[in-house]
């Protein structure tokens, strides 16, 4: 292998676009559903357990703290899955074109803010 | 081809499609349980448990649950090698990768066994 070829891999240097921010925002919310599903998952175990549980997570919705971090795991996995689907379309070859790119990344930050705004809505 | 010892697939091609699958399995799960909360507006407990408690919701959640094992694995696994590299690491970078896929891997068995824990206390 040529050891001179050029390397510019200081991300501080490069410009980018949407498509670009969108993709490591979907790397991002798949690190925090990582641990966030600890969270789905204590809830599912709480609310499973008995009546006594069950209303112990519907109170558990009801505290600021614990709604924010639901909302937070909420929105995380509803932009992952909108960012995911993207990529579904794309595997399709749907809006795989240089046009494409830049539209299908502004449609996943509309779609994906629009859930997430309905999740607020659904938690508070 | 690339292949790589620690890979789930041994290859990307695989990797690529166990991803993809394992992402529409869980988006229907999803799908399915946002949905049943949606369509039960003040949701008891007795229909809550009831839907767990049938033999194929049990499936589908475990099967969402495997799929969360590998696709959680493939994410965190091309995370920890496009990162945690010789470029950024230096010499120790080997180590440190494999000692953080390590603590990724005992992270999912520990979801795993709780979610088959919650599924069959029902």
């Amino acid at each position: 292998m040529n050891q001179k070829r050029p390397v510019n891999l200081d991300l501080s240097t490069i410009h980018f676009p949407l498509s670009a921010l969108t993709s490591i925002t979907h790397r991002i919310t798949g690190v925090i559903l990582f641990v966030g599903i600890a969270v789905l998952l204590w809830l599912l175990d709480l609310s499973l357990s008995g009546s006594e549980g069950f209303a112990q997570a519907s109170d558990a919705l009801g505290s600021p703290v614990a709604k924010f971090v639901i909302w937070a795991v909420l929105s995380a996995l509803a932009y992952h899955m909108v960012a995911g689907i993207k990529h579904l379309f794309l595997d399709f070859g749907i809006g795989e074109s240089r046009e494409g790119g830049p539209v299908a990344a502004k449609l996943t930050v509309l779609v994906s803010v629009v859930l997430i705004v309905l999740m607020g809505v659904w938690v508070w | 081809m690339v292949t790589n010892v620690t890979s789930l697939g041994r290859n990307g091609v695989y990797d690529w499609l166990v991803q993809r699958v394992s992402a529409v399995v869980m988006l229907a799960w999803f799908l399915f349980v946002g949905g049943f909360i949606a369509t039960h507006g003040d949701l008891q407990f007795i229909e809550w448990r009831a839907l767990f408690a049938q033999i194929w919701m049990k499936v589908f959640t475990l099967a969402a649950l495997v799929s969360l094992l590998a696709h959680a694995w493939i994410g965190m696994w091309t995370i920890s090698t496009d990162y945690l590299t010789r470029l950024s690491l230096g010499s120790s970078a080997t180590f440190v990768r494999l000692v953080f896929q390590l603590i990724c891997f005992a992270i999912l068995l520990v979801y795993f066994v709780w979610a088959v824990q919650i599924l069959w206390s029902i």
